[in-house]
């Protein structure tokens, strides 16, 4: 090849960006483990200058709006923060079958309403017929009848007609609201609000009422991972979710697939339903799941569909939710400013992703070394 | 007649990865003329276009309109060129009208529709369209979609037009109509390029052709100075030897025949039509023709991924010698029919293995649902994954990482591997070497003799003539769907497949549809 002219570079853009799939995985996770620090740092600062705290004395209201005085022997703050984390993480499991195949279940909030119903109406209406653990066996299974019942009808359109699961899933959310808000008026008596119902409330283990809902969404925690890591079921999963041509070219029934994984990300938030109302608030009101629903999708992408990951991040989530909420407490704000800040911590983890899939090049750098 | 070149290409290069798209290209279109380039598949027809309309940049080479260098890097600045390009998928937004599609991105200060209506029959009238401003695209046929975009370029006073592949999609009686068009274009000055690869259409429109072979620059002829022949040898090329091994086929059986095959794809248009050939074991059937001449279909509508509308698809059982018919069977059927069906898509990373999954797990896609357990059992496809890395030699820093991640040629071998180590008695393969380095492509040509050897009915599409004369036993082409010959592998040339590749329907058959 001959000498060639230089092609004019004038109107190059400055830089662009490029997709680099080769970043290993601890260079992943030390940008996300930065960003996470960043991002307390940031609401630090954000309180220190709405409240006029000291930095210091911030973190330290912070922390004990979260565990209270642990350090006195007072536990029970702790169990209250541990309860607040398994709910969220229950269903963030829930959602994951279902994102994993790439079917955006947004509808976890109205799934997790409609087994709390199940529950609430099995609690009202058969706790002085049954025996207790005839009528804890009857709230589990209807709870998740109920949750599995409003997961599958948007996936039975999916795979009959393709529609917009998405859409579907958030439409879903708003009638079971209103069927809330319908029970709720009923059973009221137009109050709006149920008394706490005592029958059919979940066991308290060694003092703790909140025992039981640990352990149940541990036990999930375990057996999500396993399911869709090791079994036949989850390796479908995530066939149909990375590529439906691949699925069906190996013979999966992609249907039957979508159709079985949001029973199962359904009947999840079914049981979120259940330890929500059974094993916590002993009612009901449309607030239950107080949008959580949403929160858990987010958690299901930050721990990478990986149940464990998802432990750490929704256990630094609801922290900084309480511990900010206590700051807010402290100087008199309203708790709009402790949500203003686990949006803006969730905003910069979903951010740090961008620069762990796309790297920035600088067009004239590149040229200078050529 | 003194003409002015409208556009000059010189000396350009692009390539993608260590793929060279094109090679020192150099090209002239003048005005007041209708250029022709021709080519194969991936000869760089497109890629060349998309450089000239702003799509790509090149990485070497000059452009130059009207004898000013231009530096072109989005569709914008081509079309302050005055270039209009007109791609073979439609880039149009379905719920607007044909108005609102052509004076969008448009800056024309007041956005009035009804003014650009009337600049829109303006222009139809001048070159003979016909299209209602008014009307939507969803409500529109294929042609008008088309006659839509021509008029978007123009509106922006576009006089250097790209059509890429303009017929592909239409009736010979849309041809014609466009062709008169274009003369009509042609004659107002305009300088016209069309990307094609039927002869015939060429030799009728074209005032001059250029032919692109395997990204490089052949040529330049008149087309009233050219014939055919001339223009396929400037195409396919002289016959390269290759000393691909090809053994005599041993132990013939019709393993698999195809009886009067039709299909219709989602927009309703025939695929394939009065398809009927037989596979037989032992022997390595070639399949040749213009990409999208309905290859892919044919071997999903086997695989039974494609709806069949008409016709049989008949599998001899060499063990039980039963037939078994595997027209509309699911691809799990057809498994628990005991048919030993190999399959190794075109789409690899898309179809045949799931890119983000590490070797293991897709050795496991073809296996995993083995045995009653519910867990999955990753033994067995962790020895096959090591035994595929060793034999085949594919370049992987280990059996955990995702296929995406390595090159071409090993992906390719990961696949291969796990479809032969199916032991099929059918083994299926769509254009296999494409994008593989020479010494990949071998190891690919020898694991299909391997195979014929053993006795499998071999099918192999694909696109490179060399090749195609020198692995296959019979060679069947493929053109709009049809099959327009079957030949003797060992005694055809280049120019005779090539001349059947580009063969397409009669004016007169296709009437009917």
């Amino acid at each position: 090849m001959a000498k060639k002219e230089a092609v004019k570079t004038v109107r190059e853009p400055l830089f662009h960006v490029v997709k680099r799939d080769d970043l290993p995985w601890w260079k992943a996770w030390l940008i996300r483990v930065a960003t996470i620090v960043i991002a307390i740092f940031l609401v630090g600062i954000l309180s220190v200058v709405v409240t006029g705290q000291s930095f210091g004395g911030t973190y330290q209201i912070m922390f004990s709006g979260v565990f209270g005085r642990l350090f006195e022997g007072h536990t029970t703050m702790l169990w209250k923060y541990l309860q607040e984390i398994v709910i969220l993480l229950s269903l963030a499991l829930a959602l994951t079958p279902a994102f994993k195949m790439k079917f955006w279940n947004c509808g976890a909030e109205g799934q997790a309403l409609m087994g709390g119903l199940a529950s609430i109406i099995c609690m009202i209406e058969l706790g002085d017929k049954l025996s207790y653990p005839v009528l804890l066996a009857v709230i589990t299974i209807t709870s998740i009848f109920a949750g599995a019942l409003w997961g599958v009808i948007p996936a039975i359109f999916k795979a009959a007609f393709n529609t917009n699961e998405t859409l579907f899933t958030l439409m879903m959310n708003y009638i079971a609201t209103q069927i809330i808000a319908y029970y709720v008026y009923i059973k009221g008596g137009g109050s709006n609000v149920i008394n706490p119902v005592s029958a059919g409330n979940f066991p308290s283990v060694g003092g703790n009422d909140y025992f039981v809902n640990i352990m149940i969404v541990s036990v999930i925690t375990v057996v999500m991972y396993i399911y869709l890591k090791y079994s036949k079921q989850g390796y479908e999963i995530s066939v149909v979710g990375e590529s439906q041509n691949t699925a069906r070219y190996i013979g999966i029934n992609v249907k039957k697939v979508i159709i079985r994984t949001m029973i199962i990300s359904g009947a999840l938030c079914g049981i979120t339903g259940m330890l929500l109302v059974a094993g916590k608030d002993h009612s009901i009101n449309i607030n239950s799941v107080g949008g959580q629903g949403f929160t858990a999708i987010l958690m299901s992408w930050l721990g990478q569909f990986n149940p464990f990951i998802m432990v750490v991040m929704t256990a630094i989530v609801v922290f900084l939710r309480l511990g900010v909420a206590k700051v807010a407490d402290t100087a008199l704000l309203n708790s709009s400013f402790s949500e203003i800040m686990v949006g803006i911590v969730i905003l910069m983890l979903v951010g740090c992703e961008f620069f762990i899939h796309y790297s920035i090049k600088f067009k004239h750098k590149k040229e200078a070394a050529a | 007649m003194a003409k002015q070149p409208a556009i000059e290409l010189k000396n350009i290069t692009k390539v993608f990865g260590k793929v060279v798209a094109n090679k020192d290209v150099n090209l002239t279109a003048y005005r007041g003329e209708i250029l022709s380039i021709l080519g194969e598949n991936g000869s760089g027809k497109t890629t060349l276009m998309n450089m000239i309309s702003g799509i790509y940049f090149p990485d070497e080479g000059q452009i130059f309109i009207d004898g000013q260098e231009a530096v072109i890097t989005s569709p914008k600045d081509a079309f302050s060129y005055k270039i209009g390009m007109i791609h073979q998928h439609f880039k149009l937004v379905d719920v607007f009208s044909a108005a609102e599609n052509i004076v969008l991105g448009l800056n024309e200060g007041k956005y009035n529709l009804n003014a650009s209506a009337e600049k829109i029959k303006e222009i139809s009238e001048q070159y003979g369209f016909e299209l209602d401003p008014a009307k939507k695209i969803y409500t529109m046929s294929v042609s008008e979609k088309q006659t839509v975009e021509i008029i978007k370029v123009l509106y922006r006073g576009a006089d250097i037009l790209i059509l890429d592949e303009p017929t592909a999609v239409l009736t010979p009686q849309e041809t014609e109509k466009l062709f008169n068009i274009l003369r009509r274009m042609r004659d107002d000055g305009k300088c016209i390029i069309i990307i094609t690869h039927k002869l015939h259409e060429v030799l009728s429109l074209s005032d001059r052709v250029s032919v692109l072979r395997k990204g490089e620059y052949v040529g330049t002829v008149e087309t009233a100075k050219t014939s055919e022949a001339e223009l396929t040898e400037m195409m396919v090329g002289k016959k390269v030897s290759l000393n691909i091994d090809r053994s005599e086929p041993e132990n013939v059986q019709d393993r698999l025949v195809i009886e009067d095959l039709e299909c219709i794809n989602r927009e309703g248009v025939k695929i394939l039509d009065d398809i009927t050939f037989t596979a037989r074991s032992g022997e390595i059937l070639g399949i040749a023709g213009i990409a999208g001449s309905g290859q892919r279909e044919l071997l999903e509508a086997i695989a039974g991924l494609q709806q069949v509308q008409y016709g049989e698809i008949i599998y001899n059982d060499p063990k039980t010698g039963e037939k078994e018919d595997l027209r509309n069977k699911t691809p799990m059927q057809i498994r628990e029919l005991g048919v030993r069906l190999s399959f190794v898509p075109e789409d690899r990373l898309g179809m045949g293995l799931v890119g983000n999954m590490d070797i293991v797990d897709n050795m496991m896609l073809r296996s995993y649902r083995k045995g009653k357990s519910m867990f999955l059992e990753r033994k067995a496809p962790k020895d096959l994954a090591m035994h595929i890395i060793d034999d085949l030699e594919v370049v992987t820093p280990g059996a955990t990482t995702p296929v995406r991640r390595l090159s071409g040629g090993n992906v390719q071998k990961v696949l291969v591997g796990r479809e032969i180590a199916a032991s099929p008695t059918v083994l299926m393969a769509a254009y296999p070497v494409r994008g593989l380095d020479i010494n990949s492509s071998y190891l690919i040509y020898n694991l299909l003799n391997e195979q014929k050897k053993k006795g499998v009915a071999v099918i192999f599409v694909g696109e490179d003539l060399d090749v195609l004369t020198e692995l296959c036993d019979r060679i069947m082409v493929i053109g709009s769907g049809r099959i327009t010959g079957i030949v003797d592998g060992r005694t055809t040339t280049k120019e005779e497949i090539g001349l059947l590749m580009t063969k397409s329907k009669q004016q007169g058959d296709d009437c009917n549809g």
